[in-house]
């Protein structure tokens, strides 16, 4: 008993070092934030200080967070709707009409994750600018649920089999339709993975900084662009830039909190039976 | 009017043929039990009539009409599932009632259908609880009622009362029977349990292999099996099979010898037998005695007391294991001497081939329409 006790203690403290290890750079950036340029980049760093909101002042009065905030909101939901929107009945196709090539069309679809973005900036940018969507919310809307697709379409796919078959099939003796499987039965049995998958997908296109800094410019910046905007060529401000990414992380750390359960279990369903 | 009939039926996967050419009648208000091995193809049958599964050749029909290319919920079929597939986030009222909010059906009246269906099945005090609040059998009466509120023309039933304990079963057994007589409906049954089979059914088919081996009533099948297999089959525990040969074939049937040199003469329809034909000998454990004027020889190798009866596995002379009913309070033990007795008039002879050789006579119960109904 003694020995199964120290042995709980000691991966006790392990994860909680680790946890804190993971978690140090946001505190640290967090504490910056409210820290004085000077206190910022002393040497050695300084864990107590007099804190100062003059950074989040500063950062307002330079730049509209809650323009490039809501830009982020509508960003992030939007493509998250239009990617759950394709990949639902594509799951649906995969998980009950399986073919020959469904898994290699499954392992296809992710190993498109593997392609460096910058691979296919110049084609896209080009793409966007003819059809008038470069600095538009709808342009990073799309480039978003395309990317995310994979990802979202796979999660979907390994709740949507855990589904036993024959309830479809007695709902199909029942007259239902493949809309009314769907409606009726699918997606209020697949809700917490639906939610899961959806909350992956919010998470992962708030985040995204590689397209949210090449498509866009005034009007459709989102929080990552924000934060950029801060590593001036005339020098880095860790103060300021510490409180613009506090600014811009603090909703989805919020949020991501708030649905952690519902996260894990979305992402731990498949491995463990 | 529900009929079903199967003209020249045949499935195949991936090129594999599960079902072979399957014909077969089922009548009007008939229980229709589809009975075999596992892996035989008879849920895949059944999920042909319903439609869950598409025909590859042949010709499917209800009713005299062609349902081939009509999807499951035109075809005027009900089925209840092995597992009973329950809707797990509706209650009890929303499961039966779901086909008829598909309809389009009134509030009001799918209630009362809904409740109409949960009176016969005695589970009207289950209407608001969710499935996961019911034990097994209740489950099964849900997935009953399901089927009972759509009307339908024909009751498909896929292995029902496999998840179910013994005692259950048998309970639910009774119930299916009682069923069939309120309803009055046509109902396809599939199990590879022979008992619920024999007890059950108006019309067996037996199924092996995709092939049906053959089509009878309960007591057809087993007094005049077609084959080693249906033979071998049907009854619980297996008939005992040995291997002989004809030592002298009459117009009044057939004589063989048996390990240790008696011979016995079955009763058969003349001209299928010639002298110094191969054949395999079959008879049932409760067609078999014990006695010191028996044909057969052998030594006790187990004793299984059920109380009632005792099953009695004995080795003959040329090392065969015989398995032989006898009463609940016989005095055998293990390791005892025992003469074995067969009766000419109870035991079967097969070809070579597996091809029963007619008897002569046909028992009195044997072609009896629907033995349970009043003669």
């Amino acid at each position: 008993m003694k020995k199964a006790l120290r042995k709980k203690m000691v991966f006790t403290v392990l994860a909680w070092l680790a946890a804190g290890l993971v978690f140090f750079p946001i505190f640290w950036m967090l504490l910056t934030g409210f820290k004085t340029e000077v206190e910022a980049v002393a040497t050695p760093p300084s864990l107590f200080f007099r804190p100062t909101i003059e950074n989040y002042v500063a950062v307002q009065q330079r730049a509209d967070y809650f323009k490039f905030a809501w830009n982020s909101i509508v960003i992030s939901l939007g493509s998250t709707l239009l990617a759950l929107a394709f990949a639902v009945p594509a799951a649906y196709a995969m998980a009950f009409f399986p073919t020959k090539r469904t898994k290699d069309t499954l392992l296809w679809m992710l190993s498109t994750k593997m392609l460096p973005p910058v691979g296919v900036l110049v084609p896209i940018y080009l793409l966007f600018r003819d059809m008038g969507l470069l600095d538009t919310r709808l342009g990073l809307l799309i480039v978003y649920s395309l990317i995310n697709l994979p990802i979202v379409v796979w999660m979907l796919f390994t709740f949507f089999i855990e589904v036993p078959r024959e309830v479809l099939e007695a709902a199909r003796m029942d007259g239902a339709k493949p809309r009314d499987e769907l409606y009726y039965l699918l997606l209020p049995l697949s809700l917490p993975g639906i939610a899961s998958t959806g909350l992956l997908s919010i998470i992962l296109a708030w985040n995204e900084a590689f397209w949210s800094l090449n498509l866009t410019a005034a009007n459709a910046a989102p929080l990552t662009a924000f934060i950029a905007s801060f590593s001036s060529p005339e020098g880095l401000f860790w103060a300021k830039l510490s409180a613009a990414s506090t600014m811009a992380i603090a909703p989805i750390l919020v949020f991501g909190w708030m649905s952690q359960r519902q996260l894990v279990r979305g992402l731990t369903f498949g491995a463990v039976k | 009017m529900a009929t079903v009939r199967l003209r020249n039926i045949s499935k195949s996967f991936n090129g594999v043929e599960i079902i072979k050419g399957v014909n077969l009648d089922i009548e009007d208000r008939e229980f229709a039990v589809i009975v075999g091995p596992s892996g035989c193809g008879k849920s895949t049958l059944l999920r042909l009539v319903a439609g869950l599964e598409e025909v590859t050749s042949g010709d499917l029909l209800i009713d005299g009409e062609k349902v081939n290319d009509l999807p499951p919920a035109k075809r005027g079929l009900a089925m209840v599932f092995q597992s009973y597939a329950l809707y797990p986030h509706m209650s009890v009222a929303e499961n039966m009632g779901f086909s008829l909010r598909l309809a389009r059906v009134a509030r009001e009246e799918r209630g009362k259908k809904v409740r109409e269906a949960a009176r016969i099945l005695q589970i009207e005090s289950l209407l608001e609880h969710k499935p996961k609040e019911l034990s097994g059998g209740q489950r099964q009466r849900v997935a009953i009622g399901r089927a009972i509120v759509r009307n339908p023309k024909v009751f498909l039933f896929d292995e029902p009362l496999s998840n179910l304990d013994a005692a259950l079963r048998v309970q639910m057994r009774i119930e299916f029977m009682r069923l069939h007589d309120v309803l009055k409906a046509t109902m396809i049954y599939v199990t590879h349990d022979q008992v619920e089979a024999m007890t059950m059914a108006d019309k067996i088919v037996v199924l092996q292999g995709g092939v049906v081996e053959q089509v009878g009533s309960p007591l057809e099948l087993y007094h005049h099996p077609r084959n080693l297999f249906v033979a071998g089959f049907m009854g619980s525990p297996k008939m005992n099979f040995m291997a002989t040969t004809v030592s002298d074939a009459s117009e009044a049937g057939a004589t063989v010898t048996l390990p240790g040199g008696a011979a016995l003469e079955v009763p058969l329809k003349p001209g299928h037998l010639r002298q110094g034909e191969r054949v395999s000998l079959g008879v049932r454990p409760e067609h078999l005695g014990l006695g010191d004027d028996g044909q057969l020889r052998g030594e006790v190798r187990l004793v299984e007391r059920l109380g009632g009866k005792t099953f009695l596995h004995i080795q003959i002379e040329d090392g065969q294991m015989f398995i032989v009913e006898a009463d609940g309070e016989v005095p055998v033990r293990i390791h005892d001497r025992v003469g074995i007795k067969l009766s000419s008039d109870t035991c079967h002879l097969f070809k070579e081939s597996g091809e029963a050789v007619p008897r002569a006579l046909r028992h009195p119960l044997a072609d009896v329409e629907h033995p349970q109904e009043e003669a």
